[in-house]
């Protein structure tokens, strides 16, 4: 049976018990492959946040599975988790998440403290990621020093120290004026045209031209799909079942003990 | 960048906040700091003053007989054969085991004579170790320091009429009284005292010793068991410690520590309570950074080391800051509540040890359940937005 590096099958989410459950996700089912960059849109309150944060292994869904790289992510103990994110992933969190008392290099070096990479090595990666991003020259300022753009930027820097195929963004300009926004979607770009597959959660239609395909979101569920470049605006919805076609890369041999799936 | 790297920037980060955390523990760990150390210079106080109170052992040769004196009368009909042990076997009491302890040894020769035709006691005694044991003793007069001179106990030097510089005759030998000896209150008022080798010759008793006194110079070494290596080298004698009165002293002394414990430890238990509500706080406060260390792929024994980290890091300056303050304090405190008290041991290695130990092993303590509670949060409820 042919695999798709990330598979999401039927998974629901639901938060409370009783009259006040809430429905946050229902009935995903959709595939990415490697490389790809998936924009996932929707209104406030969609329940596209909720969908990243169960893609990145971080909130276990009420029902469904999640596989990636042939790994069933929740199949994994909670510190076969973490190694997976650590790993996999680099996340680019809304409102950036920087830690406040950490400066913008040690933030950045963040995600290497528990690899194991020695010191200097961790510095000249930080250091190169960071001229990358253009903040070379700010490395040892603290987050509250930093504007907007640039505080988006280190969470960028952070997300890719690791060298993770998969970037998870959740509305990685949300907080950004309209250039600034730009610069950063033109980074993201960049780094899916070097391989990284990148899942996005946007509520800006703007911000989906940069990726190659739009998966619609309302009231907690998939409300299509579509290729979204600029080109294929004008095109009709595209059933899910109709995505998949990519070959899995198995690109990495993970570090679980676990065997996957 | 290490895990511990996080720690310390954290604390440098919150410092208000952490002093606040330690402040319950350096309060603590100051406390038992004082406590330790007024017990110490109590105990060390009333040691010292038993080795100045003189004799600790007394050794006799053992008899059958009753004693038949009490409250100092005596009753006749008492058999006076009296038993003497030999000089030269006296060097053997530095054979024994615990012999570093023994710290003087004054042998006395003890019998009767006449002097301005009055029955007296004449005791020979050397008195260079005579005078280290009892250095209570004031004289009128010059240290004896010739065979023939001789000290006379005050109500003696009365009832027989003599003053310093007078010369009496025992036993046809001629003495000088080279001083009087204050009152003591004990018997020795009442006595003849000269040199051991001369008074030996006077009673006719040459190398004899009737009894001995000793003194271990020691903080708590164990009397008892000196006592009985003593006995073990002389089957003949009777060798019993005068030990009572330290007795009574240290059971109040030991008092006071029980209560100084019970003090301890529940200054230790409020402090390990303020820790803990404390790192509650903290790890609520930092909850989405835990969440932020989770998702980027921490796992939860590395969201736990950076906690304990920091506790262990609090704990030991707390352990260190409340050590030397305890210290400080103590200082200033013995010399008001003990008399004579001397703040020895201040600043003592061990005891900084044990407060540094103590202030990370309660910290550490403290702050596990915290720690744990952190690392267990869920990363994607302790980040919200995600």
């Amino acid at each position: 049976m042919e695999r798709h590096f990330i598979e999401v099958h039927d998974i629901g989410k639901q938060y409370g018990s009783g009259e006040t459950v809430v429905q946050a996700v229902s009935f995903m089912d959709f595939f990415i492959d490697d490389g790809e960059f998936l924009s996932v849109m929707g209104q406030s309150g969609s329940g596209k946040s909720t969908l990243l944060s169960i893609i990145g292994g971080l909130n276990r869904p009420t029902k469904g599975t999640v596989y990636v790289d042939t790994l069933d992510i929740y199949g994994l103990s909670s510190e076969q988790k973490a190694d997976f994110r650590s790993e996999y992933l680099g996340i680019i969190f809304q409102s950036f998440q920087l830690v406040p008392y950490l400066t913008v290099l040690e933030n950045v070096k963040l995600p290497m403290a528990i690899t194991g990479i020695r010191s200097g090595d961790q510095k000249a990666r930080a250091l190169k990621i960071l001229e990358r991003v253009g903040l070379g020259d700010k490395v040892n300022r603290l987050p509250d020093q930093l504007s907007g753009g640039e505080q988006e930027r280190v969470a960028i820097a952070r997300a890719i120290v690791n060298d993770p195929p998969i970037l998870l963004a959740d509305e990685p300009t949300g907080n950004l004026d309209s250039e600034t926004a730009e610069d950063i979607m033109g980074l993201l770009k960049s780094l899916n045209e070097e391989g990284k597959t990148v899942i996005m959660v946007t509520h800006n239609s703007d911000m989906c031209h940069y990726s190659g395909r739009t998966i619609f979101m309302k009231d907690g569920r998939m409300d299509g799909s579509r290729p979204s470049g600029w080109a294929h605006l004008q095109q009709g919805f595209i059933p899910p079942s109709a995505q998949h076609t990519v070959t899995p890369s198995a690109r990495r041999q993970p570090k679980f003990s676990k065997p996957p799936i | 960048m290490k895990l511990y790297h996080i720690s310390i920037s954290n604390l440098r980060r919150r410092k208000g906040k952490v002093v606040f955390l330690a402040l319950g523990l350096v309060i603590g760990i100051a406390t038992i700091v004082i406590l330790l150390s007024v017990t110490q210079s109590m105990t060390r106080n009333i040691e010292e003053r038993l080795d100045r109170f003189g004799a600790n052992m007394v050794m006799v040769p053992r008899t059958e007989n009753l004693s038949l004196s009490y409250g100092g009368i005596t009753v006749g009909g008492v058999n006076y054969r009296t038993v003497e042990f030999d000089e030269a076997r006296i060097g053997d009491i530095r054979r024994i085991k615990d012999n570093k302890n023994i710290g003087i040894i004054a042998p006395k020769v003890i019998g009767s004579t006449v002097i301005n035709e009055k029955d007296v006691l004449l005791i020979g005694v050397d008195f260079e170790s005579e005078f280290a044991l009892k250095n209570w003793w004031r004289l009128d007069g010059d240290t004896p320091k010739a065979a023939n001179d001789l000290l006379f106990g005050v109500v003696g030097a009365v009832a027989l009429r003599v003053s310093r510089g007078d010369q009496v005759i025992i036993a046809g030998r001629t003495f000088d009284v080279a001083a009087i000896l204050q009152r003591t209150g004990a018997p020795e008022d009442g006595v003849v005292i000269g040199d051991l080798h001369e008074i030996q010759g006077v009673l006719g008793k040459k190398g004899k010793i009737s009894m001995v006194e000793l003194a271990a110079f020691c903080r708590g070494c164990p009397i008892s068991e000196i006592v009985l290596q003593i006995a073990e080298k002389f089957p003949d004698a009777r060798v019993t410690a005068l030990e009572q009165v330290v007795m009574a002293k240290m059971q109040s002394v030991e008092m006071f520590r029980s209560f100084s414990y019970g003090i301890a430890a529940l200054v230790i238990f409020v402090g390990s309570l303020l820790v803990f509500v404390t790192m509650m706080g903290f790890v609520n406060e930092r909850t989405r950074e835990i969440g932020i260390f989770r998702a980027i792929g921490f796992r939860q024994g590395h969201v736990m080391q950076i906690i304990l980290l920091e506790a262990m890091i609090v704990g030991f300056v707390a352990g260190l800051v409340g050590f030397l303050a305890g210290s400080i304090v103590a200082r200033v405190v013995i010399p008001l509540v003990i008399q004579d008290g001397t703040p020895g041991g201040i600043l003592s290695p061990s005891l900084g040890m044990i407060s540094v130990l103590l202030g990370v092993s309660l910290s550490l303590m403290a702050s596990l359940y915290p720690a744990r509670k952190a690392s267990r949060l869920d990363p994607s409820a302790a980040l919200r937005a995600l």
